[in-house]
């Protein structure tokens, strides 16, 4: 190949050097590319969030309420454990409510008194359905899976239910007898 | 031995010369060098407090407390790295409106504008991270709610949330996660930041030179620049290296008094069942917590903090009339203006608060006004009244209008973050703080 200082300065490559320059150059990018793409794979999967290793009887366990009869209508019962409320409507339905706040993730109380949930970091408020009735929250509380088998209510904390708002379909009743 | 360390290693940081002018204390307030002077701060009192800290949710707390009671002078380098943490959010801030209002930003120094916003992520990342370290009630709930803030916006939202946390909620991973960001990743952020800002600046020449008002006398239409200010050159050292050392002693001091005067806090320890009332996110989120009362989520945690990012980065980039570089607020018109925009930004975020607190409580309809409709009249209002006489008696030079809105909306979002920080009572309502 006749290549001169004088001849790359001056002249434009040969016409038959362009493609297969342009052709390597095109590889080295191409390399570096996956290069950078399996690096923020790898820190992507270092990264990555991990499912907690569910404890019996803790939060992500399927947990045993207790028997239907022992939640009166309209009562609302604390399982600090298992992180929700089980809440017992006045039509007998039964709701398990996440207690963390829709808006920033507080943990919300029961306020006995006045029969709602109210957040203590935003002021927001809940019924004992869950539903926001006060913003700044404009969604209703997450619900928990609730089972109810031979008069026994159990809940999956596993399994979260996002929702915007109350619905008759999401209560669970314990069958007639 | 001091030749030699002068020749090969100061100078090496620093031009033999500098522009005698460029060193007037009302030029850049040393806001830079302090800036500089907090992060090495900051890197020795951690790499300290990283010997003594035990990063999981089970050691944490009793790792800080053991730090404070029983390792001499612990409580003494908490102290200083949790003051100058805050300080340096304070600082930065500063400095970037300084480098704003003297015009520091046109070309060539567009980049190291932007260079300049990734140092303040940063610092703000760094803070953020750190917050969470103590584990106390404090750091998890304040933490909780700022994460919280990103299940808001729209589509990735929650997944970044969940990766940010390393899970469902904030935990291990989480503290994992913070102290690796914090430790590793924040310091060399910092290195190679601080170092790229650092040669950009000497590629520019140095600092911008100052100019007074009067001597503005470039032509709007050619964009002719002014005539050229003085520009005698005075040797780095002494003149330079003694006047950055003063300023380091003075931002030393300042700090080491605070960390002497006033502890850092530090609550029972976190209690994931129990969220504190008030739970606040720290101060300098504590705008955007505010925002967060008065408009919908996803305007206050995702359009408003895109768009202002946005607006900044492009700041230097305008197609301006002219280059007023070096001197403060352009012109004696801008000075006006500037300070008209600083008055209407923090009325209009006094009034619109004020407003929105009194409609909202009033029912669901008015609350929804006084989100949406109230603030889109306040602003349109304020632009018009802006408009009206700034097109009488400003000079008409479009870096004036630019200006006149960066001015208006820092206003009105230091009003929110006041508010926030210090207004904002049990329950987060309005209430005075003593």
């Amino acid at each position: 190949m006749p290549h001169t200082v004088e001849n790359r300065i001056n002249h434009d490559p040969p016409a038959e050097e362009a493609p297969r320059r342009s052709f390597l150059n095109w590889i080295w990018g191409g390399l570096g590319l996956a290069v950078l793409a399996e690096m923020v794979w790898l820190a992507g999967a270092f990264l990555r969030p991990r499912r907690r290793a569910v404890r019996g009887g803790g939060f992500g366990a399927v947990i045993d309420a207790g028997p239907v009869e022992r939640f009166t209508r309209g009562s609302v019962t604390a399982f600090p454990r298992g992180r929700f409320y089980l809440a017992r409507l006045e039509d007998g339905g039964f709701l398990a409510l996440s207690r963390e706040c829709t808006h920033l993730g507080c943990t919300v109380p029961w306020d006995e008194k006045e029969g709602v949930f109210r957040c203590p970091c935003h002021a927001s408020v809940f019924d004992i359905r869950g539903d926001a009735i006060h913003a700044p929250a404009t969604r209703a509380l997450d619900l928990f899976q609730v089972d109810i088998e031979n008069d026994t209510v159990r809940v999956d904390t596993g399994r979260r239910r996002r929702r915007s708002a109350f619905q008759a379909s999401q209560a669970a009743y314990p069958a007639r007898t | 031995m001091t030749l030699r360390l002068r020749k090969y290693f100061l100078l090496h940081f620093r031009p033999k010369t500098v522009p005698e002018s460029t060193l007037a204390l009302t030029l850049s307030w040393g806001l830079g060098g302090l800036a500089a002077v907090l992060v090495l701060l900051q890197m020795g009192t951690g790499l300290l407090l990283k010997f003594a800290y035990e990063p999981t949710p089970q050691g944490a707390y009793a790792s800080i407390q053991y730090l404070i009671a029983d390792v001499p002078f612990g409580r003494l380098v908490r102290n200083l790295h949790h003051w100058g943490a805050n300080l340096l959010v304070g600082v930065v801030v500063l400095h970037l409106l300084r480098v704003c209002f003297t015009g520091a930003f046109h070309a060539p120094r567009r980049l190291n504008w932007v260079i300049g916003l990734g140092l303040l992520t940063t610092v703000l990342l760094s803070n953020f991270t750190g917050y969470l370290l103590p584990w106390d009630q404090l750091a998890y709930w304040a933490v909780t709610v700022s994460t919280g803030m990103l299940e808001y916006i729209p589509g990735f939202g929650p997944v970044m949330q969940q990766w940010i946390r390393g899970g469902p909620e904030i935990g291990a991973m989480t503290l994992r996660l913070f102290f690796a960001v914090h430790t590793a990743l924040v310091p060399l952020l910092f290195a190679v930041l601080m170092g790229f800002h650092f040669w950009r600046v000497r590629r520019a020449g140095g600092l911008v030179i100052p100019r007074k008002a009067d001597e503005w006398r470039g032509d709007p239409e050619s964009g002719e620049p002014a005539p050229g200010p003085a520009r005698e050159r005075v040797p780095a050292v002494p003149h330079l290296i003694v006047r950055e050392a003063a300023m380091a002693a003075v931002g030393v001091a300042a700090v080491l008094l605070l960390a002497v005067a006033v502890d850092a806090p530090l609550e029972g320890p976190a209690n994931p069942g129990l969220s504190p009332n008030p739970t606040k996110a720290p101060w300098y989120f504590a705008g955007f917590q505010e925002l967060l009362l008065h408009v919908h989520p996803t305007v206050a945690v995702f359009i408003v903090p895109v768009m202002a990012t946005l607006a900044l980065a492009a700041l230097p980039f305008w197609r301006y009339q002219a280059d007023p570089g070096g001197i403060w607020f352009i012109s004696r018109s801008g000075r006006r203006s500037a300070l008209a925009a600083a008055l209407s930004g923090a009325l209009a975020a006094i009034l619109w608060i004020a407003v929105d607190h009194g409609l909202a409580s009033y029912s669901a309809a008015t609350g929804r006004f006084s989100s949406v409709g109230l603030p889109l009249l306040l602003l349109a209002a304020f632009a018009a009244a802006g408009w009206g006489s700034f097109g009488k008696r400003g000079t008409g030079l479009n870096n004036e209008g630019v200006q006149v809105a960066f001015v208006f909306a820092a206003a009105g979002f230091a009003v929110m973050t006041v508010t926030g920080a210090v207004f904002r009572g049990e329950g987060m309502a309005l209430g005075w703080p003593w």
